[in-house]
């Protein structure tokens, strides 16, 4: 769907927020994708744009400004309702995800079409009221995250997971940081213990912040 | 040699590993896209005075005490436990000023065949930006 939008005016740049590009190869082969396909061993976007999560998107128009910040397009919180009775989902939170992968790629495709016309580009001053700010800390951490990609890529590994640890903990709110630098289960995904025992403590926070959109569910 | 790590660039400078990131005046710029001018440290229009306090921890002969610059303007810095790899981070400050602009930042990042792209390289089109992971 997205694919059919690309033309003249709109383009999609997605990007692999993955240290090892190896691992991030075959997903792109498989989905041998006609849109422009990068990767970001360090996660720099994650320090330039101020990213928590994947996935996440920005909208940005043809003067290179930001007409909807960082969010996490069309994926919601649906984590906390997994059924490990039934081994999946609740039918009732896939069908809202699946409303908000729906709702979302509307309003891109809207976009795509109308540009600032399009209901769902923010003002500039709406657009700003959306941004999620940084700190100190979470600075320091992309520092460190970076440091410590670029020395596990010297196979500094002690060094790397010591820096990591540091990460983890100054920026607490990153699954991008904690889930590249943890345990990965079979397949390479990082959803062990440790993930879930994180998910589980989040309490009233959100895995994916809620999208503010309309028609999109929570 | 000491390699410098800034969130878009490496540079490898002849300089001696350490608890602080002393460069040759020479090195500056190409490692740091900083300057060490009468006024101070700068860039752009930005001048950071040298502490006038005599001693020579921000700058002695043809050498900048980098680290000490960076701490100095509030902006994260990392190494290496040898002080061999340097990374030089934004601060909060700056970088919340930059988001709230709204000018998208430049990027450049490679594909998976290893050619380079940049954000800017789109220019004149609405782009979507979406990232994802393997893991």
């Amino acid at each position: 769907m997205y694919e059919q939008l690309q033309g003249e005016d709109f383009e999609i740049i997605s990007v692999a927020m993955d240290a090892d590009v190896e691992a991030a190869r075959p997903w792109v082969n498989e989905a041998a994708p006609t849109y422009l396909t990068l990767v970001d061993r360090d996660h720099v976007l994650s320090s330039l744009y101020n990213m928590v999560n994947v996935p996440q998107a920005v909208w940005i128009d043809e003067e290179g400004r930001v007409v909807r910040p960082v969010e996490s397009g069309g994926s919601i919180d649906i984590l906390r309702e997994f059924d490990p009775e039934a081994g999946g989902f609740k039918p009732e939170a896939m069908e809202r995800a699946q409303a908000a992968k729906t709702t979302y790629m509307e309003a891109v495709a809207d976009w795509a079409k109308n540009g600032a016309e399009s209901p769902f580009a923010f003002s500039a001053e709406d657009a700003a009221a959306h941004v999620s700010q940084t700190s100190d800390d979470k600075m320091l951490a992309h520092a460190k995250f970076q440091l410590g990609c670029h020395l596990a890529r010297l196979s500094r590994d002690e060094e790397a997971q010591a820096l990591f640890a540091e990460c983890r903990a100054l920026h607490p709110d990153s699954w991008n940081i904690f889930r590249e630098t943890t345990e990965r289960m079979e397949g390479g995904i990082a959803a062990g213990p440790e993930f879930w025992a994180k998910v589980m403590a989040l309490g009233d926070k959100q895995y994916y912040a809620s999208v503010d959109m309309e028609g999109m569910p929570d | 040699m000491i390699t410098v790590l800034t969130g878009q660039s490496e540079t490898q400078v002849e300089a001696e590993p350490g608890t602080s990131l002393w460069l040759n005046a020479d090195y500056l710029e190409g490692a740091t896209g900083w300057t060490l001018k009468p006024e101070g440290f700068c860039k752009d229009d930005i001048c950071v005075p040298v502490p006038a306090d005599g001693s020579e921890t921000f700058a002695r002969d043809d050498q900048v005490n980098v680290s000490a610059f960076w701490d100095l303007m509030g902006k994260p810095s990392a190494s290496s436990a040898a002080g061999d790899i340097w990374y030089l981070g934004e601060d909060a400050d700056s970088r919340n000023a930059e988001l709230l602009s709204l000018q998208a930042p430049d990027f450049t990042l490679p594909d998976f065949e290893g050619h380079y792209h940049s954000l800017s390289d789109f220019q004149r089109k609405k782009v979507l930006l979406l990232t994802w992971a393997s893991w």
